[in-house]
């Protein structure tokens, strides 16, 4: 049952991320993108991290992604206009691209060899509570850093984005 | 029944880090290349958590809950940035973005 | 019983139960308008307009179903699937009563009880932008499009000043999980005020149930904060292009949001299902005599008629209130209906007060409306959660 939830939705995901890459308008890639997210939030499930799961959902598809479609509806900018794609960098490429993502799977799986199996429910500490209980006290600092860091976005993006004054 | 071997779950992270790379050398549209950049952040979010899940820790999810709040400031000034560009230039492709150019 | 069939049967129970609701919620709503602007509402369709959302129905299946030739055909077609999807998925976490035991299988009343159950409903609730935004966009229209993008900034600006009143009964409940919360409420202070969040202490949650509620407003885009849709603004908004089913399809995402919102402030706020004074102060027999007094003033109202079909409509209404009162005192099917009827009772109240709010209010212009979200709404939800924190710890 794992084996095939993951299937299905690394499936999905690598779909969709393909698709955001080679769509000519921004919003088929927007919502390619926001499938990734959903297929990534429900990988993040079988690996028992639900809280971040939720907040994967809550915060990239939820907020960021909205952002996105926003600014693509706001600024109308029409498909991308192709122009000048090499033949040589094509027939090279993708079977190097090819060749690279085996060597990498290679390495990657013996790389770690005694790993263990990825079994849905095996991974209890994944709840909010501990999530929450190593955010406020070992990773404290970085939390309250990381929320000064939200605010001064929020200040930039309302300076950016705001009327010239006249 | 067998669950699925951690290195599947690292191999995707890095198949969907290589789609983003290959987005963000290869696209025009700024906006596309933005999403390729929270594609490449996502994987690196996935292969977090995977890990986090070997080593039987939750600092794993903690980076990546850090890295989403990274990546939602980045969107935010990010897109404010387009915006601006976009209303001086009227252009969203980024090798007409050249006027530094020598 | 097998865990996939029983979870089927409750989720086929439900989706019923849901989308009847729906169906007669809109009679209701129509009603209760009516009588507020001092007329009848829909009278001709079968007793008293019973039979309207049937009528409703089978009108917008029967439509032409129209597709624009300038729209982009794949969101044009998804939004509205996608917008009814997630508008009937959050009501599979909320719990509507406690468990109960059929034929030997014991089972809660509840479809999924998630650990992280109050953050699906949000999830749910923040990927719920996409329907409306996409819609707007898909229409290839200009009013659509800005119809589109106002509801849609509007849902997420005030989405913060939600999640944040939520927070707060959170901190009291020290769970995620719905039916936790609603556990969490069980119980009387005194013997007879009931520990509901909203009258708990340290702190009860009474600014949050109101930030809740008027967040909630805006989240569903009800009255006063229905300007991206209203009809004689924008032409309609996002679903000026839409026609037959797949209007529909919005208007029931619509309905469907109201009655997930209520359900959830109940759940988080109003103790779910849990009564309002102690069993053994009588509480049980609440729900039969409630239904007698509903067959008693029906009976009355036919055998006086004020229009000439009541006199035999009215009995047959007064004959179902007396069978439900009858079924409300059977111990066996106590169990699962005393907390049904709680529950429905307090969902049924909100949705009242949407309803009545709709018809009293008017609207907000859309300026008025961001700047309350934003310079109202979100310092007094962040006020209120750092109240509600610094009181928990104080005094825990």
């Amino acid at each position: 049952m794992d084996v095939i939830l993951f299937l299905i939705f690394a499936a999905i995901a690598v779909v969709c991320g393909f698709n955001v890459v080679v769509q000519s308008h921004p919003i088929s890639s927007a919502i390619s993108l926001i499938g990734v997210m959903g297929s990534l939030a429900v990988l993040y499930l079988l690996l028992g991290a639900e809280f971040l799961a939720a907040a994967q959902v809550i915060v990239y598809a939820g907020a960021i992604m909205v952002l996105f479609v926003f600014v693509i509806m706001l600024l109308n900018a029409g498909a991308e206009i192709r122009k000048g794609r090499s033949l040589l960098a094509q027939v090279l490429g993708i079977p190097l691209l090819f060749t690279f993502l085996g060597l990498m799977a290679y390495f990657t799986k013996n790389m770690f060899p005694g790993a263990p199996d990825v079994r849905f429910g095996a991974f209890k500490h994944g709840t909010a509570l501990d999530v929450g209980r190593a955010l406020f006290t070992q990773y404290l600092l970085p939390f309250e850093v990381v929320s000064v860091l939200i605010l001064i976005a929020i200040l930039g993006a309302v300076v950016l984005a705001q009327k010239e004054m006249e | 029944m067998p669950g699925v071997p951690l290195s599947w779950y690292l191999i995707l992270g890095a198949v969907l880090f290589t789609l983003g790379v290959a987005g963000f050398l290869l696209r025009r549209n700024v906006i596309t290349v933005f999403m390729s950049i929270e594609l490449m952040l996502n994987a690196v979010n996935l292969t977090f958590i995977a890990f986090s899940y070997q080593l039987k820790q939750v600092n794993g999810h903690i980076f990546s809950f850090f890295v989403m709040v990274v990546a939602a400031a980045e969107a935010a000034v990010g897109l404010a940035i387009i915006l601006t560009v976009f209303k001086n230039r009227s252009t969203l492709n980024i090798d007409d973005v050249s006027s530094m150019k020598n | 019983m097998n865990f996939f069939l029983l979870s089927l049967i409750k989720a086929v129970v439900v989706a019923a139960v849901l989308l009847t609701t729906l169906a007669y919620l809109q009679w209701v709503e129509r009603k209760v308008i009516a009588h507020i602007q001092v007329r009848m509402g829909p009278s001709r369709v079968g007793p008293h307009g019973l039979l309207q959302p049937l009528a409703d129905v089978i009108k917008l299946i029967t439509k032409e179903d129209l597709i624009p030739p300038y729209v982009n055909k794949f969101l044009y077609l998804g939004a509205p699937f996608f917008a009814i999807t997630m508008a009937l998925l959050s009501i599979s976490v909320i719990p509507f009563g406690g468990e109960i035991h059929i034929f030997g299988d014991s089972t809660w009343m509840q479809l999924a009880d998630l650990n992280i159950g109050i953050l699906f409903v949000l999830a749910v609730s923040s990927v719920s932008v996409y329907g409306i935004a996409l819609a707007g966009w898909a229409s290839n229209n200009k009013y659509a499009l800005i119809g589109g993008l106002r509801s849609s900034a509007q849902m997420i600006s005030y989405e913060l000043p939600l999640s944040m009143a939520v927070a707060a009964p959170l901190l009291l409940a020290n769970s995620l999980s719905l039916r936790h919360i609603v556990e969490g409420q069980a119980g009387y202070y005194l013997g007879f005020i009931p520990r509901w969040s909203i009258f708990q202490t340290p702190m009860p949650q009474i600014f949050s149930f109101i930030i809740f509620l008027i967040a909630a407003f805006a989240e569903t885009n009800r009255v006063p904060f229905d300007l991206p849709e209203a009809e004689n603004e924008l032409v309609a908004g996002f679903h000026t292009e839409y026609s037959s089913m797949k209007f529909a399809a919005f208007f029931m995402a619509e309905y469907s949001n109201m009655i997930t919102v209520c359900a959830i402030t109940t759940t988080l706020f109003l103790g779910g299902w849990l009564p309002l004074w102690p069993a053994s102060a009588g509480s049980n027999f609440v729900p039969a005599v409630v239904f007698l007094l509903a067959a008693a003033i029906s009976l009355y109202h036919g055998l006086n008629p004020a229009r000439r079909l009541d006199r035999v409509t009215l009995p047959v209404v007064a004959a179902v209130f007396f069978l439900l009162a009858v079924a409300f005192l059977i111990p066996v099917l106590q169990g699962a209906l005393l907390p049904l009827f709680w529950f429905a009772a307090k969902t049924g109240a909100l949705l009242f007060l949407f309803i009545w709010i709709r018809g009293t209010l008017p609207r907000f212009r859309y300026d008025q409306l961001m700047a309350f979200a934003w310079k109202v709404m979100f310092p007094v939800a962040v006020v209120n959660l750092l109240v509600t924190g610094l009181l928990v710890a104080a005094f825990s």
